[in-house]
């Protein structure tokens, strides 16, 4: 852990959210923190978001990522849903990273999406952490 | 990579209603605080109607779920509203959760509702420093309310009353809140009291003691405060508590008060500034060395620190060239 903020994530916001029905939220909370403790503002949303309030909520808060985690099998759905929406408020620069419970096999499609990151499980928060570095040095 | 729009295409954009554009806006203010400046020509033509309210209180009491509810009422009354919610950040590595937002996310999809959250950025006091440029905005934007939940941590909350028109706060019968309250001045600075939680027991027992307190304190010529017993949780009391809130508004019209609240706020706004200033001024001044060299001279006790700090001030304010460094001091 670092004892000096560090420069490149300051003001950086990053959106956790918990769409649909799934009730699990130790995961979000989980990477919600590390990404605190990285130095980034994280705003965490709680459960049971829809895309409409997730993509608010970002625009609101001028975003410059969302994070997804979707436990409940529903993620093809509730991607393409947030990804129109972000479309429909030209806010396609936010990235949009995803984790939780997502097969293999779905990993290729929500990248097509627009997905730009899906972490499966057992992904340490480091990886999380380096890949919204590179995301934001690649951006600017 | 296009450049992005300027600060004045944002404030257009966002006088007109764009949502977007108001959220990137607000993260300019937070970050440039030059940024108020350059738009101050488009903001002036737009009045500042807004009535501000802050929410203290220490961390847990229910002020976001106190502000929900208040946030339910002032639609009923078509009131367009706005939300800054500030929380801590890390003061080691900058960082902040900001999660207030998730007890009032049941308006996240009022078209007349704006919800920001805002990381204290290592500022002290209950705010960010920044917030109160944010209000401005927001105040500007066409909010008929704009809610300020401060960070709630320890009972130095004096911030927000320089900020404010109505100052609300808020403890629980658990949160020994009502004796510290008494200890830190908090009383005097606080238009509205609540009790939350008030099924809680002892509840009725913290209020009975915060209006004895609040009677015996020295509050001639101000206003007549009381304190209420809410459960936001419940929704039980919130009627009252607009009541009470909307009875201190009307108060503040009476005898010119809000004109001197008003003044207050621009005092201690045009203080902070001047501190941003000069400790700006003083950080870059011969890029940070005369800071260093003064640290050095101040950590080996060989030089006095205020001597010190107006040799800096000086000479960063009078942008003469800095000295030529002497014999080098190691510690």
């Amino acid at each position: 852990m670092t004892t000096t903020p560090n420069a490149l994530r300051s003001g950086i916001r990053i959106v956790v959210a918990k769409p649909g029905l799934d009730g699990h939220d130790r995961g979000a909370k989980v990477i919600a923190r590390a990404l605190r403790d990285a130095g980034f503002e994280v705003v965490y949303t709680g459960l049971h978001q829809s895309p409409e309030q997730i993509v608010r909520t970002a625009i609101q808060e001028d975003a410059d990522i969302i994070g997804l985690s979707v436990l409940s099998g529903a993620h093809l759905h509730l991607f393409e849903q947030v990804l129109g929406l972000l479309k429909e408020h030209s806010a396609t620069d936010i990235g949009l990273f995803g984790g939780g419970i997502i097969p293999p096999q779905d990993i290729e499609t929500l990248r097509n999406m627009g997905v730009a990151r899906i972490f499966t499980p057992g992904t340490s928060t480091r990886d999380v952490i380096t890949w919204v570095d590179e995301f934001v040095a690649a951006r600017d | 990579m296009t450049p992005g729009p300027t600060v004045k295409e944002l404030a257009g954009r966002a006088l007109t209603g764009d949502e977007r554009a108001l959220g990137r806006l607000i993260s300019r203010v937070e970050s440039e605080p030059s940024t108020m400046s350059e738009i101050a020509p488009l903001l002036a033509t737009r009045a500042r109607q807004a009535q501000i309210i802050g929410f203290t209180g220490s961390a847990g009491v229910g002020k976001s779920t106190v502000i929900a509810g208040l946030i339910r009422r002032f639609r009923e009354q078509r009131c367009r509203v706005a939300v800054v919610a500030v929380d801590p950040s890390s003061p080691f590595t900058g960082g902040a959760l900001l999660g207030d937002r998730i007890r009032m996310q049941a308006h996240v999809l009022d078209p007349d509702v704006f919800i920001r959250s805002m990381s204290a950025r290592g500022h002290l006091g209950g705010l960010a420093s920044r917030t109160p440029d944010v209000v401005d905005l927001l105040a500007r934007c066409g909010f008929d309310v704009v809610l300020i939940e401060t960070v709630g941590i320890g009972q130095s909350e004096v911030e927000i009353a320089a900020y404010a028109d109505t100052v609300v706060i808020i403890c629980t019968a658990d949160s020994g809140d009502a004796v510290q309250a008494a200890k830190a001045g908090v009383l005097e600075i606080g238009d509205v009291f609540v009790v939350n939680k008030a099924d809680r027991p002892g509840s009725a027992e913290v209020a009975a003691d915060l209006r004895e307190m609040l009677m015996l304190g020295d509050r001639a010529g101000t206003f007549d405060a009381n304190v209420l017993e809410v459960s936001a949780q419940s929704q039980t009391g919130m009627e009252e508590l607009v009541t009470e809130i909307a009875r201190h508004e009307r108060w503040l019209s009476t005898d010119g008060e809000l004109e001197r609240r008003r003044l207050r706020r621009a005092e201690t706004r045009l203080r902070a500034c001047i501190a941003d200033v000069a400790v700006a001024a003083v950080m870059g001044y011969d890029t940070g060395e005369a800071l260093r060299r003064a640290a050095l001279a101040l950590a080996s006790g060989t030089r006095d620190v205020l001597e010190l700090a107006r040799e800096l001030l000086g000479a960063s304010l009078s942008n003469e060239p800095p000295p030529k460094p002497e014999r080098s001091t190691t510690i």
